[in-house]
């Protein structure tokens, strides 16, 4: 019997994974997905939002001011890039420059540093910024994360203080019993006393298991483009458009790994599809030209679409549900939700598991490993690695520098990479230029080897994605 | 830190023939940094034949062609390292590579040729609308898995671009018992070789759709179905003339583009339509004693003319090493309907025939190529036909460059 269980991997889950396993509880993180942070955590901005943005008086206002000071002082102690690079709203209209007073508004009464630049001061700092634009209004503590990475060793941290977890692991029914729920999946019966439903687009489908959902929301899609680092200095901060109704607009964000995305779009779709579209491209290509000039496309690397749940109200739905209180929804969590997260938990915590049951801090909290990442090093530390271990010294991704001995440790980390975009996601081969084109087939062999399996059947991602048969 | 006279920078098939011939050349010491485990480059994986009919005047495999300049190398006593990435060289001819034998290496040497080909365009650089699915290949990263690791990426494939890999690989997989619906080509005509159309498409039945491009990829978790589309001349999608085809593959061969991190980071020019150097007509880039030479030059159609190329290149580096003269050069620009002219840049009192290389942005009939010096024409080269699939090569006597500051021009017209 679980104490509680949290259904969904992604950066949600993770937080709470990661907060819950320091208690002493039995618990369990179940998703569908083959790896951690695979749905909306996978695809997104990787932005930590100040909170100006929210409106007064919802859970996003409170949260999102929250979660970036939490993700502040726990990127020491996890690890974890955080980028603080700063953002820029800017305004090409009289009408424009009353939103960036109304948002300076905010911002100064819940204390968040901004201040507003003429266009002078603005081309100065970023000189691609718009010939139309006339003001800007700077946020200095906007930052970047790299998400996975975050949840990642979040998870880590999580199992190797006696959480459970399963991943490629559907849940199928939630069945109430007197005084816990048994979920069922694909693989097998696990019996909670609580759950907690944070499975993103996927909430309402593990909601309507037990219940009529007690909220209403619809999946937005945003797309996006990869910028490479060639792109490097076309912008150093983040350059928002003034929002509008239609939510934050299409952005340029630089990334914590030199890369720039120009996106998202916002279209709200009936299902699961997280394709591209050449109107959804084309669509950001003619709404930058608002905010940027001289944006590279021939150094467009990839594109890529993310899914979002978004609430009908505007609002985070994060409360248990009425008939069921040990049944807790983390729900509708979209922009502002990878800021947040970590304030999510706390939140979810504190005001509803905290009231279930008994949380004792455990006495010994175990630390995971931080995985060893070459680039920075120096030199002679470098050195010192490699002739410990050769395989640190034979670069398998030429583009993005690593090497053998990089992607050997993510299989055997403590929620180790077991398939390509595992791996891509961990240690980054694949990220760069070619997009895998010559290492794709080096990972997967090294993925054959360290789990001792045919290379025929090494897994892109999901299940059904082997990566073909041996030619006779 | 150890001092080379050259260090060529790849140990595929440029990389060894400028070793070669900068051997060949005067120069005394010489290494070959190649990032693989094994020499040969991309020829390891091209097991087809068609190879070497030029320079060898037989026709060989990519891996056969390898071994030929390999053994040249092993007997010429040319060290190399194999697994040794280059992750930096600077202008002052210092090189940095990283192996797994001898860790972080500097090196300095007094000439340097770059050598280490080209990466195939790849799905996100084209924007192909659809889902990121497993089953999109570039057509060499298929290569690889089939004739390196013997995996079958697909049975029912379709092919983007009429690029060489492509066309190679749509016969390779038709070979291993795939099925190969059909290749789709954005421009109105092919970009392959007219060898390859004929012996890997025409001879299986394989459909060529020019004016046509990949507008949807739909699957779950892998390719399930790829949707094509005509262009009109802008290439722009014409709506109602989609083909839907139930495919589990989706292989890419869309272009290749020279690899050239290491001269941008130490700050030479490029050529934004080669996207390779700029080189003047001894190879050399615009950092004094850096050349280059092959695929990171120039995309070649052949690999004949890749080993020609870079045995100038060897043999400039090494002739040029005790020279620091600084030269005025003249320019080559081309005229309409020509890609681009490699070199970029003369010297007008070079003494050394000077090869020009362009490729034509159109196909054309029977045409007249014209080389002109402030509108006098040097030298005219009548061709039956040209293509851009293949790239034409004109020797040009320096003896009748007409000034020594007017540029020149290369034209082309059709008769």
């Amino acid at each position: 019997m679980y104490d509680i269980a949290i259904i969904g991997a992604g950066i949600i889950g993770s937080f709470l994974a990661y907060d819950l396993s320091r208690y002493q509880l039995n618990i369990i993180i179940i998703d569908k997905a083959n790896d951690i942070a695979n749905g909306t955590t996978m695809a997104n901005s990787a932005i930590i939002h100040t909170g100006y943005d929210p409106k007064d008086n919802t859970l996003k206002a409170t949260l999102n001011q929250r979660g970036a000071c939490l993700y502040n002082e726990l990127r020491s102690k996890l690890d974890f890039t955080y980028q603080k690079c700063g953002s820029y709203v800017v305004a090409t209209s009289e009408d424009e420059i009353n939103i960036l007073y109304e948002l300076k508004k905010r911002a100064d009464e819940r204390k968040i540093q901004n201040s507003l630049l003429e266009k002078d001061l603005l081309l100065l700092r970023e000189p691609n910024i718009a010939d139309g634009v006339v003001m800007g209004l700077e946020f200095p503590d906007t930052a970047i994360i790299y998400p996975w990475e975050v949840a990642i060793a979040l998870m880590e941290e999580a199992v190797l203080n006696g959480a459970a977890l399963h991943l490629g692991e559907e849940v199928i029914d939630i069945t109430r019993q007197e005084d816990h729920f048994t979920i069922t999946t694909n693989k097998g019966l696990i019996p909670s006393k609580i759950i907690i439903n944070a499975a993103g687009i996927h909430a309402k489908d593990i909601g309507q298991l037990i219940e009529a959902v007690p909220f209403k929301t619809q999946i937005k899609r945003g797309e996006y483009f990869v910028l490479s680092k060639k792109a490097k200095g076309l912008i150093d901060h983040i350059i928002f458009p003034a929002p509008s109704n239609k939510g934050k607009g299409v952005l340029a964000v630089p990334t914590v790994h030199g890369n720039i995305l120009l996106g998202p779009t916002s279209d709200v779709i009936e299902e699961d599809d997280n394709s591209t579209t050449a109107e959804g491209l084309a669509y950001i290509r003619e709404n930058l030209t608002k905010t940027i000039k001289n944006v590279p496309y021939g150094e467009v690397i990839r594109s890529y679409s993310g899914l979002r749940a978004a609430g009908n109200d505007g609002d985070f739905y994060i409360k248990p549900s009425c008939n069921y209180p040990s049944f807790i929804y983390a729900a509708c969590i979209d922009s502002p939700g990878l800021a947040s997260a970590p304030a999510i938990s706390e939140y979810i915590i504190k005001n509803y598991i905290g009231k279930l049951t008994e949380l004792t801090v455990k006495k010994q909290l175990k630390q995971r490993q931080k995985p060893l990442v070459m680039a920075k090093l120096d030199d002679e530390k470098k050195n010192e690695i490699i002739k410990k271990d050769p395989r640190f010294g034979k670069i398998v991704c030429k583009c993005e520098n690593i090497s053998y001995g990089e992607i050997v440790e993510a299989i055997h980390a403590v929620c180790g990479a077991k398939t390509i975009k595992g791996i891509k996601k961990r240690v980054r081969p694949g990220m760069g230029k070619c997009q895998g084109g010559f290492c794709e087939v080096e990972v997967a062999k090294i993925i054959a080897k360290e789990l001792n399996i045919p290379l025929s059947e090494v897994l892109y991602d999901e299940p059904d994605s082997a990566l073909g048969k041996e030619a006779k | 830190m150890k001092e080379y006279d050259i260090v060529v920078i790849g140990g595929g098939s440029a990389g060894m023939a400028a070793a070669l011939s900068a051997k060949e050349n005067g120069a005394s010491s010489i290494l070959i940094l190649e990032r693989n485990n094994g020499m040969g480059g991309i020829l390891e994986q091209c097991i087809h034949n068609g190879f070497g009919l030029k320079i060898f005047k037989e026709e060989m495999t990519g891996p056969s062609f390898a071994q030929k300049l390999l053994d040249q190398i092993h007997k010429q006593q040319i060290p190399y390292r194999l697994n040794a990435n280059v992750t930096d060289i600077g202008s002052d001819l210092t090189v940095t590579y990283v192996s797994d034998t001898e860790g972080i290496t500097h090196l300095k040497a007094r000439a340097i040729i770059i050598a280490c080909g080209c990466y195939e365009r790849s799905r996100g650089a084209i924007s192909i609308p659809g889902k990121r699915l497993k089953g999109v290949y570039t057509a060499g990263a298929a290569q690889k898995y089939l004739n390196i690791e013997n995996i079958l990426v697909g049975k029912r494939v379709f092919i983007l671009g009429s690029g060489d890999i492509g066309l190679i690989m749509a016969r390779r997989m038709s070979l291993e018992g795939a099925t190969v619906l059909g290749a789709a080509e954005i421009m109105p005509y092919s970009n392959g070789l007219m060898r390859n159309i004929v012996q890997c498409l025409n001879d299986f039945d394989i459909p060529l759709y020019l004016a046509h491009t990949v507008v949807d990829i739909k699957g779950n978790e892998h390719v399930e179905s790829i949707t094509i589309a005509q262009v009109d001349e802008n290439r722009r999608t014409i709506k109602g003339t989609e083909k839907t085809f139930d495919v589990d593959t989706l292989l890419l061969s869309v272009g290749l583009i020279p690899e050239n991190d290491l001269l941008i980071n130490a700050g030479a020019q490029i050529d934004p339509k080669t996207k390779g150097a700029i080189v003047n007509e001894r190879f050399e880039t615009s950092i004094p004693h850096i050349y280059a030479c092959g695929n990171a030059l120039q995309v070649h159609d052949l690999v004949d003319y890749v080993v020609m190329e870079a045995r100038m290149a060897g043999a400039n580096a090494a002739k040029d090493l005790n020279k620091t003269k600084r030269k005025e050069y003249i320019f080559t620009t081309a005229d309409k309907d020509i890609g681009y002219i490699v070199p970029q840049k003369i010297d007008p009192a070079t003494k050394d025939p000077i090869i020009l290389s362009f490729r034509p942005q159109r196909p054309l009939r029977s045409s007249r190529i014209i080389i002109k010096q402030n509108d006098v024409i040097i030298k005219t080269v009548k061709k039956n036909y040209l293509l851009p699939s293949e790239m034409e090569r004109i020797n040009l006597d320096p003896t009748l460059l007409i000034s020594t500051h007017d540029n020149l021009m290369i034209a082309v017209e059709e008769l």
